[in-house]
């Protein structure tokens, strides 16, 4: 065993997982296994994920992992409130964390210029860095995608260095262009289609998230890394970016 | 033209006519959202009326507004939800009944009279494509909808149907919905968060009614009263089941509605019953609610009666 692996292993056996079940609604349940948020959580939100999705069955309708959460709705019509408690300890007794190397690494070619990332000068320079160097360090990690929500395909992600991290705007845009690429606070993520935002948009990406997200195969998944990838003008244009620049100023 | 290829076709739009079933379900954790009739009691009763399958797509119509159509070939319709002052050439329309168009005949909507969202249900369902398992129209995600782009209904739009001999039915007198009076109780099933709340929070919470605000919409309906404060500013973004009444930092509930997004990050009270997020789709701005808890299993008894009357 290499020793990479090995201090995996120990880490998954130091962490025990607490977890409670709370009632949400009246035929909604929230699993919760974590108070605060971690990449090492994704294993065990995942696994937990996969065992609940076999245990419930067709009692399930919808299943909403999240940071630290796992929000369970199922069908009253053949579980009552007690019953579908009582399942999901059966489903998560024992509970092991997944590989968390199984998820993908999706590499995000990303056009930073400030025409698309109006943001890119304010964040910079709260983080007392020039732009170039904001666009590497926004680079040089793989963010864990945590979550997926607020719109088809949106994947929230982190964590961004602390350096970085930038409050959401004081007044969100009506308008976000669809692939604009932003952070707020700690997290990073991209919009898959023109919606109103108030995070601070870097640059923008042509990969197309919504229409994954539309036939019902998102591009990120909960446990996926993501790593951008810095391309010029004349790249993103070739690949058939839209380079119209951002309306709105906040 | 084909028969088959006749329909109704609108001659003005509404403020917001949407092709609706009973939701998008399964795909919350793609980031999709549910969708569906908002005022689901109503629109099963419009489906039941032709003997359609309780989900067949159908209008979901809010407010009127002058909504028009014309029929190109002879329909049985079925209406129920807010009295919209629905006209048929010129004569009333009584809600919760089904009815028959002639070739030529215009069917308007006026303003609403009682309630906010009429559901019109066609025979064996409106055509319409389905996206993720759902005819569910939703403007925010460009999902659904007649042209697959989650816009509502437009003049010229030509609405075609499924079957062909619908039943006739009515509505049995005390069965039938009922659109909300102001002082109506919703309830509501508690949820974890609500020890974050101060006792004082919670006694206004439950013991004087809140008002429906204007900003209100598919997505969250606003309530207004006394500013609601607690221990917890913001929670680590979460699922966010129907119904969800979630409070932000100026203590003003908003209910979560069927087009919520899926995972948000302000502390509950709880989440409405299904039966009371019904309620509350046909509540107009300035219509006063009680916010009444109930335990879930209670909750799901009345829930599971109202699916009978349906058997």
């Amino acid at each position: 065993m290499n020793p990479i692996t090995e201090k995996r292993t120990e880490r998954r056996a130091e962490r025990r997982i607490e977890m409670r079940v709370e009632t949400a609604a009246m035929d909604a349940l929230m699993v919760r296994l974590f108070d605060t948020i971690d990449e090492a959580n994704m294993a065990w939100v995942i696994a937990a994920d996969q065992k609940l999705r076999s245990t419930f069955g067709s009692a399930l309708i919808d299943l909403v992992p999240s940071y630290t959460t796992l929000l369970l709705h199922y069908d009253c019509q053949q579980l009552t409130h007690s019953e579908a408690i009582q399942l999901i300890h059966k489903a998560l007794s024992g509970l092991t964390p997944v590989d968390t190397q199984a998820g993908e690494l999706h590499d995000i070619p990303v056009w930073y210029n400030e025409s698309v990332g109006p943001e890119l000068p304010m964040v910079a320079k709260r983080a007392g860095l020039s732009i170039d160097d904001l666009i590497a360090q926004h680079c040089n990690h793989d963010y864990c995608v945590f979550a997926l929500g607020f719109a088809p395909g949106y994947g929230f992600m982190g964590l961004v260095d602390e350096s970085l991290a930038t409050p959401r705007l004081k007044t969100p845009r009506r308008k976000v262009a669809a692939g604009s690429v932003g952070i707020a606070d700690r997290q990073t993520a991209i919009y898959p289609l023109l919606s109103p935002g108030g995070w601070n948009i870097l640059g923008r990406t042509n990969v197309p998230l919504f229409e994954h997200a539309k036939r019902g195969d998102p591009l990120f998944r909960p446990g996926d890394k993501v790593r951008f990838r810095a391309i010029s003008r004349e790249e993103f244009e070739a690949d058939g970016g839209d380079t119209t620049p951002m309306e709105e100023r906040p | 033209m084909n028969e088959a290829h006749k329909g109704l076709v609108v001659k003005q739009a509404g403020p917001l006519t949407l092709i609706q079933d009973a939701g998008r379900f399964g795909v919350g954790h793609l980031g999709v959202t549910q969708g569906g009739a908002a005022d689901w009691i109503s629109f099963r009763w419009a489906n039941w009326l032709l003997g359609n399958a309780l989900n067949s797509a159908a209008l979901e119509i809010v407010m009127g507004g002058g909504l028009s159509f014309e029929t190109e070939r002879e329909v049985r319709l079925a209406l129920t939800g807010a009295d919209l002052d629905a006209q048929l050439d010129g004569k009333p329309l009584a809600p919760n009944t089904s009815f028959k168009l002639l070739p030529g005949q215009r069917l308007v909507f006026r303003q609403p009279r009682q309630g906010l969202r009429a559901y019109l249900a066609f025979p064996g369902g409106l055509n319409a494509p389905e996206v993720l398992g759902s005819r569910a129209c939703t403007a925010r995600e460009q999902l659904g909808g007649l042209h697959e782009d989650g816009k509502p209904i437009n003049v010229g739009d030509r609405l075609t149907w499924k079957g062909t001999a619908p039943a006739v039915r009515r509505i049995p007198e005390s069965q039938g919905p009922r659109m909300p009076a102001s002082g109506c109780r919703l309830p509501i099933v508690l949820g974890s968060q609500i020890a974050s709340f101060s006792g004082h929070a919670l006694f206004q919470a439950f013991n004087q009614p809140w008002t429906v605000d204007n900003r209100a919409d598919r997505m969250g309906v606003r309530l207004t009263g006394p500013a609601l404060h607690g221990s917890l500013k913001g929670i680590i973004s979460e699922g966010i089941p129907l119904g969800a009444v979630q409070v932000p930092p100026d203590g003003q509930p908003i209910v979560l509605m069927n087009d919520r997004q899926t995972i948000g990050g302000y502390p509950r009270l709880g989440a409405l019953t299904p039966i009371a997020c019904a309620t509350l789709a046909q509540c107009l701005p300035g219509t006063q609610v009680w916010l009444t808890p109930v335990s879930a299993s209670q909750a799901q008894d009345d829930y599971r009666h109202q699916l009978t009357v349906w058997r």
